[in-house]
């Protein structure tokens, strides 16, 4: 279990003329959270979408499990839990059905357990009220039920703090220092002050960017 | 494909198959149209519309109408399909549905053609299905109507296929509108040509099935073809994004 799931080697992306990191590399392993650090516009959104496999604009090698992760896209795909800024919640549709609809690509679970999982992020009593009758925090929590029945080892989430409240916050720091105690691997971008113990940081936007 | 799964991975066989997959990207696709039902009724409007307007504007001849009737409904049809394209994946876009979808283990051209098959279900079959309504109010007749529904029902799937390479490539575009018509028309004329030929070839009594036969192979080749197309001007798209 000491062999990291994912590396970046030498990774440098550039946007809009404007180099965002070069040289970066770092391991990630079971059993961490990583958190990425840096001012706003430093790439951190970027750096995510990259590892996720969104973004192919980089130069750099990235390896799953050792090797080249275009070789084991599929592996590397159901591995993944990938949430970002835009959650893929449809405010036409009730959270149930939009949990059911972003489950149905990954693995077979029941309507139990999906309601279980909003009931888990306190959305009890609202399975079947359209979603954009919900606050902003509420959709969010209907994405973040994902992570209550989410077996991928990898877990890539983007600021997944917003608009979420006090008792929400420590819900889900106790929820991802669980999931590293139990072996999962995550990576969080947040400009949440987030402490955990053993945590890692990769920090953005540190001396290398020239600002002019 | 992987054979050796290391510890804590799970095998990519334990996910989900791809015809369930598919499925499920079909069902939200249609279960949010039938919420939005004006987004549905749009393109049918517009598709009776044109077709009414035309005698209007040029001429009520029964003789003038019949000639053209059947080119007036192909046209109607096809712009009408290219007004509801900007939306095939625009809101999954806007609300990171897209994301979730290219990041699912399934390969995204399968992804694709479910999310294809259900905009051709939701917009170009109902213009088939009115079609002999505004043929008879075109003055066809009756043989003709049946063989204008036969080229429209193999030409609007091709007309779906081929639109959602233009809707993926325009996605990240802030005026897509404009350009998509501008790649996608250029595409759709030679649709077009054979549908409107085989109306007018049928209507002449000379036989049919060689046209029908060409629309068949347009339609293999979009149905092989378009998916793998979008798939990967998505993967640009959100790239850029």
């Amino acid at each position: 279990m000491s062999e990291p799931l994912l590396q970046a080697v030498n990774l440098e992306c550039e946007r809009d003329t404007r180099l965002l990191f070069h040289n970066l590399s770092f391991s990630i392993l079971p059993g961490t959270v990583t958190r990425v650090e840096g001012p706003n516009g430093t790439g951190k959104t970027t750096l995510l979408r990259i590892l996720a496999g969104l973004n192919d604009a980089f130069s750099g090698d990235l390896l799953w499990c050792g090797e080249p992760r275009s070789h084991l896209r599929e592996s590397f795909l159901r591995n993944t839990l990938y949430l970002g800024h835009r959650p893929g919640i449809k405010p036409l549709l009730t959270p149930l059905e939009n949990l059911r609809a972003l489950m149905a690509g990954r693995r077979r679970v029941t309507d139990d357990t999906l309601s279980q999982a909003l009931a888990g992020t306190g959305l009890a009593g609202f399975e079947h009220v359209p979603c954009r009758n919900l606050s902003a925090g509420q959709q969010r929590r209907v994405a973040l039920a994902r992570l209550l029945i989410a077996d991928e080892p990898l877990w890539l989430l983007d600021e997944v703090f917003t608009a979420i409240d006090a008792g929400g916050v420590k819900a889900i720091e106790a929820l991802l220092q669980q999931r590293a105690q139990e072996g999962g691997a995550v990576l969080v971008t947040t400009h949440h002050d987030l402490q955990l113990p053993g945590m890692q940081r990769i920090i953005l936007g540190g001396g290398e960017r020239d600002d002019n | 494909m992987t054979t050796d799964v290391r510890p804590g991975l799970k095998p990519v066989e334990s996910g989900v198959g791809l015809f369930p997959a598919m499925a499920a990207v079909f069902m939200r696709d249609v279960r949010v149209a039938f919420r939005q039902r004006q987004d549905l009724l749009n393109p049918l409007l517009f598709f009776i519309m044109v077709v009414t307007l035309f005698p209007l504007g040029v001429s009520p001849e029964v003789e003038f109408l019949r000639q053209s009737g059947a080119g007036i409904l192909w046209v109607a049809a096809l712009l009408s399909v290219l007004l509801s394209l900007d939306h095939l994946f625009r809101h999954d876009f806007d609300d990171g549905t897209l994301e979730q979808l290219v990041l699912q283990p399934q390969p995204l051209f399968a992804l694709v053609l479910a999310k294809t098959v259900a905009h051709w279900i939701l917009t170009g079959l109902p213009l088939v299905v009115l079609t002999p309504i505004l043929g008879i109010m075109v003055h066809l007749d009756g043989n003709s109507i049946a063989i204008l529904c036969l080229t429209l029902l193999i030409g609007t799937p091709v007309l779906s296929l081929i639109g959602s390479i233009g809707a993926a490539l325009t996605l990240g575009l802030r005026s897509a509108g404009v350009l998509l018509s501008l790649l996608i028309i250029p595409l759709y004329i030679p649709v077009l040509i054979f549908g409107t030929g085989t109306v007018a070839a049928a209507s002449e009594g000379s036989p049919v099935a060689g046209y029908l036969a060409l629309m068949g192979a347009f339609l293999v080749l979009a149905l092989t073809l378009a998916p793998f197309a979008s798939a990967a001007a998505l993967r640009i798209s959100l790239s850029n994004s």
